[in-house]
């Protein structure tokens, strides 16, 4: 494979869907797929060949376009029109009208802060292309970094030019990539590995999965040009066995890939081979870990080791490791692309570039989001994210799942970077953001997510094993209005012994949804154990009991 | 062949200075000068886990404590395995292994022979200020020697390691997560059942609590013989 092969793909393919009039993308990522998107795709293939229009409209299905709670979403690129909702009885009349751009169905205004003030590198494919065919990624500038990279530049050039872009790892801790590259390549000759965390295990959070779903091949090409840079030549990419259309567009991305050449033995007639693999993770939060990951395809248990050596120096197999994200990968084919210095001029001082977040919870509009860093918190909620619905105050935003914090009002022009975050007692994390508002008890809250860290605990060391589930102890107590004052000095006790002895970050991060309840929401602590007693717990205690009688 | 050249790093001790091979563990000098450090899931011999967290010591220019057991030593380092706040840390840890489980020393096989107790008289545990959680668990006495009881296991995982290192049958290992985790045999099976477990009984020497323990004993009547895992390693470093 040269540049010139790649072109020629790339043309061919251009010049084929160019026949077409029409394009119509129906999202069949998993948010959409769940409320029956591929009837919906099938219809309307179905529909455009009875009305013998084969040859004039192309029906693709694509991946994530971000706003899921909208689904199933069917675009119509040609006419820039984005339909919601859209059912399979919609077909005919999406058919029918293709030509005037006059459908009688859920028009979804692309024209609104959701849309226009995001800013696309990650997902920039994403809704647009077939993920299962390769084509159609080349066509659209897909693994010309690889090839650029194999034939043009060295090694050490790769890794400055990561250096030089400023990216971090998107799998929480923000530990820069380029330094984390240019460790695993100082190791000399000798079996190498690099793996992909597709673990994902943060309640709500499905940035990965949306990536991997509408464009596995950037997450792969990525992956290649880490090993070229790292010396390395088999890699691994661990993901969620509960993200099976994931699993299965990666499956095809890499044949398709062994067949072009761009994956496998001597790749673009070079020295570098590299072999991908996928292996499954069987659900356990704690396998995100990096450590606990490695361990895991190694085929022990999943629980994490002491670091340091930290598998950069000692991985897989003790071997060598590079271990990054989907989502840092995701970014590594841009920056070869387009260079370290366009990267860098995006997103703040010391954070670049862009992050995905997954909104959910207490906003108009929930979805996927791609944003650059520096964006300030407030922005995100009340204008992409279309403010709190039905009048309702806000109250608090958590970002990192169980390993975050909840953010109050008082913090929402916090730009959105990883230290300004960790400032403010939160964290980056992978992605997920929850909002919530008047109606939600921060203590239960808190309680929610230490129920997850107490039972996703591996159990190897003794503070978080133990010392979770008596936080969650207190915590139930709280809540049922049980607790003293002396209860909450314990809680707080807790916090501190499990936060600074715990031996991963799962335990080490734990307290920090407590830890920042406690410190912006105190007095909803304070109203549970003086006789007062929670109105918000009360209410849903008496809808709760409405519902079962 | 000729063996590389050993370097030596020089370090400090709660201020006493002392010299270390660069292979060994900030927990390997202070036992050699004789400074103790608490430990748990540590034994010599078998690898470090660095699971108990009672052997944190404070490293001077390092913002978050340190297990001594699996970190290396470094040249300058300075170290402090004592201070008000490490103490308290240890002794809560210890408090929390405590009411974890039912560790009623009056009735226990290994009473007076007990690392988990001789640790909480040593750094002064003078009572639990945790709830106490009281699981039930079960005791598996299918062994036709040995018994199991979960009741007093603090999940070391020093029996599992002895089993899997030194004795090579990989018998015990550990199933579930959190709280729920429990030391098995085999797929969890029955001790008696076990087609791996050579019947050794390391795992019972090596055990730190009554968890596990030889039948016929009665309180107080476990202590344990450990004699064998310095010579054991001894013998096959030497062949190496
Ligand atoms: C409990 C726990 C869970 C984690 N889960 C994930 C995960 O699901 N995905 C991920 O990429 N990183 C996860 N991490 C972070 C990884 O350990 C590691 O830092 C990351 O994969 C490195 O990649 P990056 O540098 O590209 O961020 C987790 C860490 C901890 C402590
Ligand atoms: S902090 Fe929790 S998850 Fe991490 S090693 Fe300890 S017990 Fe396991
Ligand atoms: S049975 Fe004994 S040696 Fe094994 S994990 Fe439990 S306490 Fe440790
Ligand atoms: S002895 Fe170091 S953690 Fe247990």
């Amino acid at each position: 494979m040269t540049i010139e092969d790649l072109r020629t793909i790339a043309e061919n393919e251009r010049q084929a869907q160019k026949k077409f009039q029409h394009h119509v993308c129906v999202c069949i990522a998993a948010g959409c797929l769940s409320s029956g998107a591929d009837q919906v795709r099938d219809a309307i293939k179905k529909e455009v060949a009875e009305a013998g229009m084969a040859g004039e409209v192309l029906v693709k299905g694509v991946g994530c376009m971000g706003l899921c709670s909208a689904g199933p979403l069917v675009s119509v690129e040609t006419e820039d029109q984005l339909f919601a909702n859209v059912t399979p009885e919609d077909a005919s009349e999406l058919v029918r009208s293709i030509d005037t751009g006059t459908a009688d169905l859920k028009h979804c205004d692309t024209a609104v802060p959701f849309f226009e003030r995001q800013q696309k590198i990650v997902l920039e494919n994403s809704g647009k292309i077939d993920p299962e065919r390769i084509e159609d990624y080349i066509s659209n500038d897909g693994y010309r970094a690889l090839v650029t990279a194999i034939t043009e530049m060295t090694p050490p050039e790769i890794v400055a030019l990561m250096v030089k872009s400023g990216l971090r790892g998107r799998g929480g801790a923000g530990y820069p990539t380029g330094l984390k590259w240019s460790t695993v390549s100082k190791t000399g000759e000798q079996a190498k590995y690099v793996i992909c965390n597709a673990d994902e295990g943060d309640p709500g959070a499905f940035m990965d999965r949306a990536v991997l779903e509408s464009d596995p091949h950037r997450v792969l090409e990525g992956m290649a040009i880490a090993a070229y840079a790292v010396g390395a030549q088999n890699g691994f990419i661990y993901v969620r066995a509960e993200y099976p259309l994931a699993v299965k567009h990666l499956k095809t991305a890499i044949k398709q890939a062994e067949r072009l050449g761009l994956l496998g033995n001597n790749i673009c007639n070079s020295r570098f081979s590299f072999h991908v693999d996928i292996r499954l993770g069987a659900g356990a939060f704690v396998c995100g870990e990096e450590t606990a990951l490695i361990a895991s395809i190694e085929g022990q248990r999943g629980a994490p080791r002491p670091r340091p050596p930290y598998p950069a120096q000692e991985g897989l197999w003790n071997c060598p490791t590079l271990i990054n994200n989907v989502e840092t990968f995701a970014n590594v084919a841009p920056i070869v692309r387009n260079g370290a210095a366009w990267f860098a001029a995006i997103g703040t001082e010391k954070s670049k570039g862009t992050k995905v977040f997954a909104l959910a919870g207490r906003v108009a509009n929930t979805g996927l989001i791609e944003v650059p860093m520096g964006i300030t918190l407030r922005e995100i909620i009340h204008e992409i994210g279309g403010g709190i619905p039905d009048g309702k105050q806000y109250k608090a935003v958590q970002t990192g799942g169980p390993s975050g914090g909840c953010i109050p009002e008082q913090h929402l022009d916090s730009p959105v970077d990883y230290e300004s975050l960790a400032r403010i007692g939160s964290i980056m994390g992978s992605g997920g953001m929850i909002v919530m508002d008047e109606t939600s008890c921060m203590v239960d809250v808190a309680k929610y997510f230490m129920e997850f860290c107490a039972s996703e605990s591996c159990g190897k060391c003794v503070p978080c094993r133990t010392g979770t589930r008596q936080m969650l102890a207190i915590l139930e107590k709280i809540t049922a209005g049980e607790a003293t004052a002396a209860d909450l000095a314990l809680l707080e006790e807790l916090c501190d012994l499990v936060k600074n002895t715990s031996l991963c970050g799962l335990g080490q991060s734990a307290p920090n949804p407590v830890v920042t309840t406690l410190k912006y929401f105190h007095d909803e602590y304070d109203r549970h154990i003086s006789g007062e007693g929670c109105p918000i717990c009360k209410e849903h205690a008496a809808s709760s009991a409405e519902v079962s009688q | 062949m000729t063996k590389a050249p050993v370097r030596i790093k020089t370090l400090t001790i709660d201020g006493r200075e002392v010299g270390a091979r660069e292979d060994q563990t900030i927990l390997d000098v202070a036992r050699e000068n004789h400074i103790f450090i608490p430990t748990l899931c540590d034994l010599p011999g078998l690898t470090a886990v660095g699971a108990c967290r009672l052997c944190l010591v404070e490293v001077r220019g390092v913002n978050r404590l340190l297990p001594a057991c699996v970190t290396a030593v470094a040249e300058g380092m300075e170290v402090s395995v004592s201070s008000e706040r490490i103490d308290r840390y240890r002794r809560s840890i210890l408090e929390l292994l405590f009411a974890e489980r039912n560790h009623v020393c009056s009735v226990c096989v290994t009473n007076g022979h007990c690392d988990l107790q001789s640790l909480a008289l040593k750094l002064g545990m003078t009572h639990v200020h945790f709830p106490y959680q009281y699981p039930r668990l079960p005791v598996d006495a299918s062994h036709e020697r040995f018994v199991v009881d979960h009741n007093r296991c603090i999940l070391c995982t020093r029996c599992v390691r002895v089993c899997d290192e030194i004795e090579g049958a990989h018998t015990w290992d550990v199933m579930s997560r959190g709280v729920d985790c429990r030391v098995i045999t085999d797929l969890a099976e029955p001790w008696g059942k076990s087609e791996s477990c050579t019947g050794c009984g390391k795992c019972v020497q090596v055990c730190p609590t009554g968890a596990l323990s030889e039948k016929g004993k009665s309180v107080a009547e476990m202590s344990k013989r450990r004699q064998f895992l310095p010579y054991l390693t001894l013998m096959r470093e030497a062949r190496r």
